[in-house]
């Protein structure tokens, strides 16, 4: 099972973070999710990429991923290495478009509070347990539901999909 | 039951559909854009099907990034259309055919009542204005449907927004629409339909209409959604669709929030930055010196637009150094503005006019933003960095107000100057 559990820093930022600020519209002219990547929350911090290391978790506020519907989004956090997202709540497109590519977002208020920019996480999405090592704080959100999980551990909705038509 | 729920039952069969049901539903329309249609395409090439689930059904359009902005969206625009070649789409919008998809796709009589209209695009809420239940998805839910013509939904709550009064010279949709945001915040509508109700609906055109759909999403809605009544009928005759009324009042049942808008007290709208709920009334808007303004977009990118803009503007000329970019919506739209005069109107006023894209509202071409400049448009969204530098600052508001100011050179109410 890929990446059931997960560690890394927490890259803290603050409520409604929006598509254009997770990737800017000028790189929409690429489907390649590691040149994505490397654009990752650029508008928002240039230096971003060259500070964060693969395995390391985005902690949002309210409404992570408002904004245009692009699938770009969540592709260049994957594609930059980011392992997941935590936050209180997510914009409707990006929470769907997540699941589809693949990236395990994770809705829990509690969690987004409690976590320092910079702290250690872990996160085991098996068990359903956010953890952060840093200040010993650890949360439980309810694990995926089986398919769902499954879905996450293909890589997205279309390896998913081939896979149960094989 | 919520008129957006009743469109979804009708899909799936159903006489009652509750909020939170998974359903899968036959789509009647499936829309992609040069931006998120290389995405989709890669994803219905995985699924192997020989075409597309109904060539009449999928529409693409090259609005975004063209005419192509460089290499890279020439290459994407190229790839596109090669698979609409391919596939046999007929709804392929290309060169001197293309407008800004939500301008365009209304007036080409593609969407009709009761629709169920699934785009990559967030915006394809637009066309709620006209009795459709239209939602965006990523690329992969559109490459998806393009292969299955179905989409998963969850059913949704819905928020009632009954509209009274009679709107004051100068305000319109947009400016309904970002009351509205204002009040609910950019979150406050997620997972819901937006739908509109009440008499006040009857004095806002279908133009209008379309912009306040257009901006659903800005409160995080699902879809926004108004009644058919006569001018939506007239409207649709021009477009070639034949439909009737359908004026059923909201019932109570399904409604988690309703809320009251009289039109008589609304001034006309500026979203601040870097939210478009950061709504105020022009005369409460502070004095800002601009160094762009940018009439057009899917949202306010139509024919009243084009008018208003005009009326305001003539025998008047720009700030001195500012750069004021028309850009009109569609071919039809930019042929009647100049069959009917505005773009001499506009010439004279010191205007560029520039051909339907959606170039700069997403920072994407076609008037970019340096650091610490600031624009005043009549785009949809006003997030950091949206039309260019991280530094740069955008204001949203209607096309009155945004002729005003691009005359005065700061945010000014239409009011003070005609």
């Amino acid at each position: 099972m890929s990446g059931a559990v997960m560690e890394g820093k927490a890259h803290k930022l603050g409520d409604h973070v929006n598509t254009d600020m997770i990737i800017s519209a000028t790189y929409l002219v690429t489907i390649d999710p590691v040149e994505l990547g490397s654009h990752l929350l650029e508008s928002h911090d240039p230096e971003f990429v060259a500070k964060m290391s693969p395995g390391d978790v985005l902690v949002g506020g309210v409404n992570f991923g408002s904004g245009s519907s692009r699938e770009h989004a969540p592709v260049a956090i994957k594609g930059a290495g980011i392992s997941c997202v935590i936050a209180s709540s997510f914009a409707r497109i990006f929470y769907r478009n997540a699941i589809n590519v693949g990236l395990p977002i994770l809705e829990s208020a509690e969690a987004s509070e409690a976590i320092a920019d910079g702290d250690d996480i872990k996160v085991d999405l098996a068990v359903g347990t956010i953890e952060d090592m840093t200040n010993g704080k650890k949360v439980s959100f309810p694990a995926y539901p089986e398919f769902m999980q499954r879905l996450i551990d293909e890589g997205g909705l279309i390896n998913y999909l081939l896979k149960q038509d094989a | 039951m919520s008129q957006s729920r009743k469109i979804l039952a009708r899909h799936v069969g159903r006489e009652l559909l509750e909020p939170g049901e998974l359903v899968e539903a036959p789509v009647d329309l499936v829309l992609a854009n040069d931006i998120t249609a290389p995405l989709a395409i890669e994803v219905f090439e995985k699924l192997g099907r020989e075409n597309v689930f109904d060539r009449d059904k999928v529409v693409l359009v090259l609005d975004h990034f063209t005419p192509n902005r460089d290499i890279a969206s020439a290459e994407q625009c190229a790839f596109i259309r090669r698979f609409a070649h391919k596939y046999g789409v007929n709804h392929f919008y290309d060169a001197g055919e293309v407008g800004i998809e939500h301008v365009l796709l209304p007036e080409e009589g593609l969407i009709k009542p009761g629709n169920l209209v699934v785009g990559a695009d967030s915006h394809t809420c637009t066309y709620g204005a006209l009795g459709a239940f239209a939602t965006g998805m990523g690329s992969t839910d559109i490459g998806a449907a393009m292969a299955t013509g179905k989409a998963w939904f969850r059913a949704p709550e819905a928020i009632n927004v009954n509209v009274s009064g009679k709107p004051r010279r100068w305000v319109g949709g947009k400016d309904l629409i970002l009351f509205l945001i204002g009040k609910l915040g950019v979150d406050g509508a997620t997972y819901r339909s937006l739908e509109f109700s009440g008499d006040g609906i009857s004095r806002i055109s279908v133009d209008g209409r379309l912009s306040a759909a257009n901006m659903a999403v800005e409160a995080g809605a699902k879809n926004g959604l108004f009644p058919v009544d006569g001018l939506t009928v007239e409207y649709l005759r021009e477009a070639g669709v034949t439909a009737e009324p359908a004026l059923s009042e909201p019932d109570d049942y399904g409604y988690a929030l309703k809320v009251d808008i009289d039109l008589d007290g609304i001034e006309p709208q500026v979203a601040l930055p870097h939210l478009p709920s950061n709504s105020v009334g022009v005369s409460e808007s502070p004095n800002v010196k601009l160094d762009q303004v940018v009439i057009g977009s899917c949202t306010n990118g139509r024919m009243e637009d084009m008018r208003l803009a005009a009326e305001i503007m003539r025998g008047k000329h720009v700030a001195p150094g500012l750069r004021l970019i028309i850009i009109p919506g569609s071919p039809r739209i930019y042929r009647r503005s100049m069959d009917e005069g505005l773009f001499e109107v506009f010439l004279d006023t010191g205007a560029i006019i520039s051909p339907p894209t959606c170039g700069p509202c997403l920072g994407g071409h076609m008037g970019i933003l340096a650091s610490g400049e600031k624009a005043l448009s009549t785009t949809n969204r006003n997030f950091a960095g949206r039309m260019g530098h991280r530094h740069s600052e955008v204001y949203l508001s209607g096309p009155a107000v945004a002729a005003a100011s691009a005359i005065t050179g700061t945010i000014t109410d239409p009011g003070e100057i005609v």
